[in-house]
């Protein structure tokens, strides 16, 4: 059976495929850009035996969607700049109690109010580091539909595997951009469910990890009784105020996604193969970007892209490999203080140069925008771009 | 007839708790266990879930499923939890800060879904973990860490919060008043919806020290003399009602919980 090509929505794919992932509970408040997700799930859950719950606030929407996690459901929730910053401090309690979700965060201008309805790119921060304390999460960042719906399924798959909340994260221009693609069917991806004990339900500990760095988890409602607190705790998930013991939770909460930073790090690279200049792009900046690209090497300025799809754990040993040789890195960008910009000069050093191109007005960066920051840079004088 | 005790329901070894002497928490927790084994509960079905303070602390010391979260955030984790499995018996523990003052717009939303939930909030007046500041349910006038002066604020009152916003049941009781308490919990677990159990408490470490009642047995006796049975509260005219508040049975009612009412709407979805 072939697959069906469908023309929709980024937001429309992100529902579809949470579903397709076994997503079975929804939990939000409305906010532009990410309310379709809300629509779509009210529409489908019900139907399928899921649930939709539409909270008062967005702090109440991660809380239930821990709960709903908690009873063995795989749950989600959608929301933008206000909402994802008012879901920091429960997200946190997913990081200490290793609750595995999934919170689609579709960037919109800011700060604060900002421009509601308009793209950015300038929550890279607030995803990794948004949460106090010491903690660690996966976002990824799709630039396509297609993506939309593959990042979906990874970043539940992601939540299940490595018992930590996922975030996706795509840009407004992403999550309302319309394209067909060629749905997967059921059962082409591989979709992962957590870890269930096997243990005898009175030797069940729900933060004593095994090899892999990941301890099972079970249900409320099981044979397995059990305690998840926000309060630093033992393997037991008790509370526990030693020292020696909180050192091992802050270190094992890193060390699960550090043990398996190689299969979470996910991108994608185009003509890096004999390139001179290496750009670096995440979500809608990678259309823009990959067409600057093909335009310079028009004019013999060979281009590579690498493509971040996964922004957290940044992907530093893949930046690394590729920016060792060019002699210029190019990061496009939809903010202006540089947010992966200042990571990927983090990687290749200060000695190496790292040409930015920023946009903050809430207008997607432009292919002549990046084409002619690149024939400037390589003429070192203004270069008049396209027509 | 054996009485319950519930101590099945409490870990092993963590006795005494830490709560000061004289604090009603200890005799909340002691009435909710009785409540349980009486209801025969098991700790597979039960999962209760608290917030922060020194009422959240009360997971520690049971052997059920708990869920202990963010300040305030109890209950929408507890909604989830309960809306996603309705066989669990979900029971929500917080102070006065989680259910009326951080928390309070979950409170009313929580009670305005119907959720299946029990919220059992122990209201002393003030927040003791933190050095008695003073909370939403601070009465106007006292005195408290943050109100040296007099609170200049009014205290809110958490049973009529939760009627207009459409509990079930809730009801009101003290520590003087074990066993109504625990007759009460038992009727809130068994009732489905909503239901609120509100325990006013003393806090003579705090409340108590600062507003003229230094000893645990002085805001006890306070408590005894403030508290009316409702059926003798509603008797009295509105001069005299300011001086008492009601214990027992103050709301019960039957509207469909969350789950029944979202049963029928999966229904009317497949339908269409």
């Amino acid at each position: 059976m072939g697959r069906e090509i469908k023309l929709m929505q980024g937001n429309q794919a992100i529902s579809e495929a949470a579903i397709y992932a076994g997503a079975r509970f929804y939990a939000g408040y409305p906010i532009t850009p990410s309310s379709e997700i809300a629509e779509i799930c009210s529409r489908v859950l019900p139907t399928i035996g899921g649930i939709f719950l539409q909270m008062e606030d967005e702090i109440a929407s991660i809380a239930a969607v821990v709960g709903a996690s908690l009873a063995g459901a795989k749950a989600f929730t959608a929301t933008s700049g206000p909402g994802f910053s008012l879901m920091q401090e429960n997200l946190g309690l997913a990081v200490m109690g290793e609750v595995p979700c999934v919170i689609v965060n579709v960037q919109r201008a800011g700060p604060s109010t900002g421009l509601a309805t308009k793209p950015s790119q300038s929550d890279i921060m607030q995803l990794r580091w948004g949460r106090h304390g010491d903690q660690t999460v996966i976002a990824l960042c799709p630039a396509s539909v297609r993506e939309c719906f593959e990042l979906t399924v990874k970043a539940f798959n992601f939540a299940e595997k490595f018992r930590v909340p996922v975030i996706l994260a795509p840009d407004e221009i992403v999550g309302h951009m319309r394209e067909s693609f060629e749905v997967p069917r059921a059962g082409e991806l591989e979709i992962i469910d957590r870890k269930k004990p096997s243990c005898p339900p009175d030797q069940y500990l729900p933060f004593e990890a095994e090899v892999d760095g990941i301890a099972p988890l079970a249900a409320y409602g099981g044979d397995h009784v059990f305690h998840i607190t926000s309060s630093m705790h033992g393997p037991n998930g008790y509370a526990n105020n030693n020292p020696q013991n909180a050192s091992w939770r802050v270190e094992q909460l890193h060390r699960k996604i550090d043990l398996h930073r190689d299969e979470i790090c996910l991108t994608k690279t185009f003509d890096t193969e004999d390139m001179d200049v290496l750009m670096v792009t995440i979500g809608a900046t990678t259309r823009s970007g990959r067409a600057a690209a093909l335009e310079a090497r028009k004019r013999g300025v060979k281009v590579g892209v690498l493509q971040l799809l996964t922004l957290w754990p940044f992907p530093e040993k893949e930046v690394a490999a590729l920016a060792r040789d060019v002699d210029t890195v190019v990061v496009p960008e939809m903010n202006y203080s540089g947010q992966i910009a200042g990571e990927v000069q983090r990687v290749v050093g200060t000695e190496k140069e790292i040409l930015r191109v920023n946009r903050y007005n809430g207008t997607i960066i432009t292919p002549r925008d990046i084409l002619e920051s690149i024939l400037e840079s390589r003429s070192g004088q203004s270069v008049r771009a396209g027509g | 007839m054996t009485h319950a005790t519930g101590t099945k329901y409490l870990k092993n070894g963590m006795l005494p708790h830490m709560w000061c002497s004289g604090c009603g928490i200890g005799i909340l927790m002691g009435a909710m266990v009785r409540a349980f084994e009486e209801l025969e509960y098991t700790n597979h079905e039960t999962v209760v879930v608290t917030g922060i303070g020194c009422t959240g602390k009360l997971d520690d010391y049971l052997t059920t499923n708990a869920l202990h979260v963010t300040h305030g955030r109890a209950l929408p984790h507890a909604t989830g939890v309960k809306a996603f499995n309705p066989r669990l018996k979900v029971v929500v523990i917080m102070g006065d800060g989680d259910s009326v003052t951080i928390g309070g717009n979950h409170l009313i939303h929580a009670a305005r879904r119907n959720i299946d939930v029990t919220a059992i909030i122990l209201n002393n007046f003030n927040y003791g973990m933190t050095g008695g500041q003073a909370s939403g349910t601070t009465p106007e006038e006292c005195i408290t860490s943050t109100t040296s002066f007099g609170n200049p604020e009014r205290e809110i009152d958490i049973c009529a919060l939760a009627e207009v916003a459409g509990a079930n049941y809730v009801a009101r009781q003290t520590p003087y008043h074990g066993w109504e308490l625990k007759e009460n919990i038992k009727e809130a677990l068994n009732k489905k919806g909503f239901s609120l159990v509100e325990v006013v408490s003393p806090c003579p470490t705090h409340f108590g020290k600062n507003n003229e009642m230094l000893e645990a047995r002085e805001m006890l006796l306070w408590l005894q003399e403030k508290s009316l049975p409702v059926e003798k509260y509603r008797k009295l005219g509105v001069g005299e009602k300011k001086d008492y508040f009601a214990v027992g049975t103050l709301v019960d009612r039957n509207a469909p919980d969350f789950n029944t009412r979202y049963e029928e709407i999966r229904k009317r979805a497949l339908e269409l």
